[in-house]
């Protein structure tokens, strides 16, 4: 499980803890698979519509 | 590279890999090999995308009911060995985590099947998932030993729904499919049990060899096999596949009797665990064979080819 780092820490800036990173990583996952499931449906509407 | 952006990339396949045994890949490979079996055997045409698409959707929607199962088992995942390593239990992955995972996925294949495909395909798609995590994981799986038994209808879903996929419908080739599975589903997972018996009692899980002993579920394996010896060659009678089908299923079938009874005959103990391995490793290759079979000599099969139909 991602830990937040110290907030004393003077080296921390925004957005640079585990936490943020975790979260980072799963929109990614996230934006990845709805343009793979945008791609899918553009694909199939092509077909059906094609006849 | 940096130390940390290397940790990262580690960190970010470790995880990826979690969220890919949620959908227990194993078992997925089974239940997308009937599912292709059942869309290549149904009489019509599928243009190969929206065939792929189906594929892929009786792939996901069984990956989204692992997932939900994992999530709902967490507890007895975590007592059994064969079951520890999951990235619940570990603590890898968050239980709602996986949770939503799970529904998102079931949810989604099932829109995307209807969509793309045709509404009684997703109705059945739909319905495989709902028995597995209600029917089977809820309700069965930790009150009965007859849990596999009525449970394995879940898994016995794909090849009707890929037949669906192509048919629109439900007829009794399809029917006669998910009978196969079915009927190989019992002797499967008690063959599993039997050498496992020690991992389901400290689980509290009542399959047939805790429950019944070993002697009874010996007996039930010979009894589900002998029902598998006439039912596996059925689909060569009924024009899904051909002769060569039909008689490779039967011989099949009399080698699964064969390990049946090795099993009834061993001695309790060791020797009974071995033949019950043996007889859960053949059991496997048994279903992938049949299936590859069903594939490759789909056709009129016997009583169409000799034009008595």
């Amino acid at each position: 499980m991602p830990e937040l780092k110290d907030p004393n820490d003077r080296r921390r800036r925004p957005g640079s803890s585990d936490v943020h990173h975790a979260k980072r990583r799963k929109n990614l996952a996230l934006l990845f698979a709805l343009l793979a499931f945008i791609v899918l449906v553009f694909f199939v509407t092509m077909i059906r519509m094609g006849g | 590279m940096s130390d940390t952006t290397l940790d990262r990339a580690t960190e970010t396949q470790e995880q990826l890999r979690d969220f890919v045994a949620l959908l227990k890949p194993r078992v997925m490979s089974l239940v997308v090999f009937s599912g292709l079996a059942g869309l290549l055997v149904a009489p019509g045409s599928l243009h190969p995308f929206l065939a792929a698409v189906a594929v892929l959707c009786i792939a996901v929607a069984a990956g989204g009911a692992g997932a939900i199962n994992m999530w709902y088992d967490r507890d007895i995942d975590a007592v059994m060995s064969r079951t520890r390593a999951r990235p619940i239990v570990q603590g890898r992955v968050a239980p709602e985590e996986a949770l939503a995972f799970g529904v998102v996925l079931s949810l989604f294949s099932v829109m995307v099947m209807g969509l793309a495909l045709n509404w009684v395909a997703a109705g059945l798609l739909a319905l495989a998932n709902l028995f597995y995590v209600f029917v089977y994981t809820v309700w069965l799986k930790r009150r009965t030993p007859q849990n596999i038994v009525i449970g394995g209808a879940a898994g016995a879903f794909p090849p009707m729904i890929g037949w669906a996929a192509v048919t629109g419908s439900v007829s009794i080739e399809s029917l006669l499919l998910f009978a196969l599975i079915f009927f190989w589903t019992p002797p499967h997972f008690w063959a599993l049990a039997l050498y496992r018996s020690g991992d389901y009692a400290r689980a509290g899980v009542p399959m047939l060899p805790v429950v019944a002993g070993e002697g009874a579920t010996k007996r039930q394996i010979l009894l589900y096999s002998l029902v598998l010896l006439p039912l596996a060659p059925a689909p060569a009678l009924l024009g899904t596949a051909g002769i060569v089908y039909g008689a490779t299923a039967l011989v099949l079938g009399l080698l699964f009797l064969a390990g049946a009874l090795a099993v009834l005959r061993a001695p309790s103990g060791a020797d009974t665990d071995r033949a019950a391995k043996r007889l859960f490793a053949f059991s496997i290759l048994y279903l992938f064979l049949l299936f590859a079979l069903l594939i490759v000599d789909r056709g009129e099969g016997l009583i169409g080819g000799l034009g008595l139909a």
